[in-house]
């Protein structure tokens, strides 16, 4: 009887309510938002730390100076961002970031300036970047998806392995002398910013299109929200995340580029501890490291919050052997600060 | 040596369990039958001290029962053999047999040879062939039973509760673990076997009790009791409304031609294998498979849509052969898929009601460069919505904070929002509300009615009204088939439980 009675309490509820639905629940829509900018407050106050702790803060050159050292990472952050939203991730992206274009630029650098002395033409020397972080994606991709191996310990010994391979070629030593049409990216400004700061720009941007409009991009969410759904929902989930993986790699290749580009040389230790950061932005930004959470927004204020703490940083002349020690911490703080108003759900 | 004595326990509204009363006694085997639902759980996690009768009370050989907090007196005393593993699969037969205790004389440190010497004495005592070195992850089901029997003795508890010992064993398995019940009667155990097949309880069981809907209904010895009557008490006088015909609404599309052929289906799966099974689906018609868990029903819808990849045998849709285990090839050709686990496979939870309602549908509403129509998509999910009459504050609201029943309808949306040509629904109205039943149950008739071919894969009894056959699967085979509704509920639980053979 009582169950009965429930059932048509339902039935009442659904009639007298409707299922008609609401276009936008403007406060929902608010929410939403609110969670993905939680950082701006913190970006805020860490601009008027920066304007206290030094003048030259506030000044174009250094703001832009800021954006330039942001750019490399950003195009990281982007590819790992891609790759957590599938449930996976890859640690290797830094091993990338550092081969990548090594091998770009030991074909095509003189062997006076430590190149391999074939001195190939710097657009085959951009080709084989690309391709490199092309071929490293699909090996991952393959071997973590179809293969199942676990992604953590797979791209973790990759990265030692693409890390160590870019040591014992290099031996220690740096390539330089690079043609321009190879550091463009790293070195020329249009409109008075970087060339690097807008290719980030645009591909977060991209990034962000692509997930909310291709489908593609949808079935990511679907992917890491739930594996199993998507398959059964018929969506090619291997296709799709081993596809994230090559192009995550690509942008990798593409940051490493601008790195090289900024310092017109490629040395033994690029991109060496730089995947700390890049997890760090991407999750303090509201990427969920269990997946299908977090948007590109996100992603690019937890970016440019590492940023302004790595200059400020600078900017208060502590001891260049304390930077690490220092940015780990704030890294923390970030976290905390994240976990309190709940961007981070990792 | 268990004894239950008049016990209530309700969780909220339901009420569980009524003044049920039932004593397991030493050299006893005893079996308790029911259907899904009628108490059986409730009373096993009375008996084995995961919950407290809320009056009345449970007696242990002979004592009151000790705190729900002291884990190891009750585990002395009554040990339940559950279907799923309760074994470190790491740890070999020996190690998980003196899991976490000590033996007589030992110290902090283990003395291997004491522990295999003494888990090899247990074997023999009680006939069990098994070598304790084994490890735990290669033990075939079977041999995890014995372990998990073994373990309960020598931990001095003489009380076994069995909970569907026998789903997941063959034949020649099933007839050396009656072997080794008796074995245990012998050996003054009193046991309490839960089974869904009633011709076991007929060959090892002593007396029988039966529940329904929370109620003792019957009890006694085996001998006295006959098997339409153990039917008859398990199902019930059912309400006047559905009378013992399981209703059958009209319907009205013709039916066209075969959409969906299995050949010779052989599947091998943990939950529930499958032998040679051959069926088709016209269009129009609704089929239902139905059967207990493990009988391989959910199996044939699994593999139907390439969720498991069959040993052999053949699938068609609409005419030509799929690619096997294939789950998107089989999909675009147009088969709506209801998983049966919703929280498995269902749905992505974070994600909202529209994108959820159209995650099989991503490609036919991208445009050119794979570019999603939001337009597009808000109208699909808006026809679902009103079809199935979700609830929701809003389109994008996360499907996981929706209810039970509109989760459900999520689930069933996004399989209709294709038109497919053939549904495979597996419990399409598990775990929902009396209202969403009917709504859910609704629109699979309308997809029926417009000429889809519906596989539906159900242990739900109400779910059958939509159907236009019934196929019955027993053990990996199809036992049975009903050709016209409406259905008789009593043949067709005694076709369920592999009784009769019903044409």
């Amino acid at each position: 009887m009582q169950q009965r009675a429930m059932a048509d309490k339902a039935i009442e509820q659904a009639t007298s309510v409707g299922w008609r639905m609401n276009r936008r629940d403007i406060r929902f829509v608010i929410l939403k938002w609110f969670r993905e900018l939680t950082l701006i407050p913190v970006i805020v106050v860490l601009m008027i730390a920066g304007a206290i702790v030094n003048p030259v803060f506030f000044t174009p050159s250094n703001l832009i100076n800021v954006a330039e050292g942001g750019a490399a990472l950003g195009m990281v952050v982007v590819a790992e961002s891609l790759i957590l939203l599938t449930g996976k991730f890859d640690i290797s992206l830094q091993g990338t970031f550092g081969l990548a274009p090594l091998l770009g630029a030991w074909l095509i650098a003189p062997k006076a300036s430590q190149g391999l002395g074939t001195e190939w033409n710097p657009w085959l020397g951009l080709l084989v970047v690309l391709g490199v972080g092309l071929a490293v994606g699909a090996f991952n991709g393959i071997l973590v998806v179809k293969a199942n191996f676990n992604a953590f310990i797979f791209t973790l010994a990759m990265s030692i392995l693409l890390t160590g391979l870019q040591l014992g070629w290099l031996g220690g030593q740096t390539v330089y002398n690079l043609p321009q049409a190879f550091i463009y990216l790293g070195s020329e400004s249009w409109v008075g910013i970087p060339v690097a700061v807008w290719i980030t720009v645009v591909a977060f941007a991209a990034a962000a299109l692509f997930l909310r409009y291709h489908r593609a991009g949808r079935a990511m969410y679907a992917i890491g929200g739930n594996l199993e759904a998507a398959r059964a929902a018929g969506i090619q989930v291997d296709r799709i995340r081993i596809g994230v993986f090559m192009v995550a790699s690509v942008l990798a290749a593409v940051g490493g580029l601008m790195q090289a580009g900024r310092v017109t040389a490629v040395t033994a230790g690029q991109g060496s501890n730089l995947i700390f950061g890049v997890f760090a932005a991407a999750v303090i930004g509201g990427i969920s490291l269990d997946g299908g959470r977090g948007r590109m927004v996100g992603a690019l204020t937890g970016v440019v919050l590492l940023s302004l703490v790595t200059n400020i940083l600078t900017l208060t002349n502590i001891s260049s052997t304390w930077i690490d020690a220092v940015d780990g911490a704030i890294i923390l703080i970030a976290l905390g600060l994240a976990k309190l108003i709940g961007t981070e759900r990792a | 040596m268990g004894e239950a004595d008049h016990v209530f326990k309700s969780f909220g509204e339901t009420r569980a369990l009524v003044d049920v009363s039932l004593d397991v006694r030493a050299a006893e085997c005893h079996a308790l039958v029911g259907r899904n639902g009628a108490g059986k759980s409730t009373l096993v996690s009375l008996f084995t001290g995961l919950g407290r009768p809320d009056r009345g009370a449970i007696q242990l050989a002979g004592e009151a029962t000790p705190s729900l907090a002291d884990r190891g007196a009750w585990l002395a005393r009554v040990a339940c053999v559950y279907q799923r593993s309760m074994m470190v699969p790491s740890l070999t037969v020996a190690e998980n047999v003196f899991l976490n205790r000590r033996m007589a004389g030992e110290g902090a440190l283990i003395n291997w040879r004491q522990l295999r010497s003494e888990a090899h004495a247990l074997m023999l005592e009680w006939g069990f062939d098994l070598d304790v070195d084994q490890e735990a992850a290669t033990l075939t089901v079977e041999q995890r039973q014995i372990v998990e029997i073994a373990r309960a003795l020598s931990i001095g508890a003489r009380f076994l509760i069995l909970d569907e010992p026998t789903a997941a064993l063959e034949k020649a398995a099933v007839d050396r673990l009656f072997e080794r019940v008796r074995r245990l009667r012998e050996g003054g155990v009193g046991v309490l076997y839960i089974s869904h097949h009633l011709e076991e309880i007929y060959e090892i069981c002593d007396r029988v009790s039966v529940l329904r809907d929370g109620e003792m209904v019957l009890s006694g010895p085996v001998s006295n009791i006959r098997q339409a009557e153990l039917v008859a008490a398990m199902v019930g006088t059912a309400p006047p409304r559905r009378a013992t015909e399981i209703e059958a609404v009209e319907t009205h599309g013709a039916l066209g031609e075969t959409r969906l052929q299995v050949r010779d289906l052989t599947v091998y799966s943990r939950s529930g294998s499958v032998a040679g099974v051959s069926l088709s689906v016209r269009s129009g018609e609704c089929a239902g498979l139905v059967g207990l868990r493990g009988s391989g029903s959910a199996t044939v819808a699994d593999a139907v849509v390439g969720l498991v990849r069959p040993r052999s045998g053949t699938i068609l849709i609409n005419g030509s052969a799929v690619e096997p285990g294939q789950v998107h090839s089989t999909l675009h050709r147009g088969v709506g898929y209801v998983p049966q686990d919703r929280h498995a496979r269902g749905f992505a939870p974070q994600l909202g009601v529209d994108e959820n309602l159209t995650l099989a549908l991503l490609d036919r509403l991208s445009r050119r460069l794979g570019i999603v129509s939001y337009r597009e998509r808000t109208a699909t999910a808006r026809r679902q919505i009103e079809q199935l009459q979700i609830v929701a504050r809003s389109l994008d609201q996360p499907v996981s904070s929706l209810s039970g029943g509109n989760q459900q309808k999520v689930v069933v949306g996004r399989a209709l929002a294709p038109d497919p040509n053939v549904l495979v629904a597996v419990n399409p109205t598990v775990g929902v509300d009396v209202a969403s039943k009917e709504a859910l149950l609704d629109a699979i008739g309308r997809a029926r009615d417009h000429g889809v071919a519906v596989l539906m894969v159900s242990d739900d009894f109400e779910d059958l009204r939509v159907c236009t056959r019934l196929l019955v699967m027993v053990r990996g085979r199809i036992a049975g088939e009903f050709k016209q509704p409406p259905w008789d509920r009593q043949r067709l639980i005694a076709a369920i439980e592999g009784f009769e053979v019903a044409v």
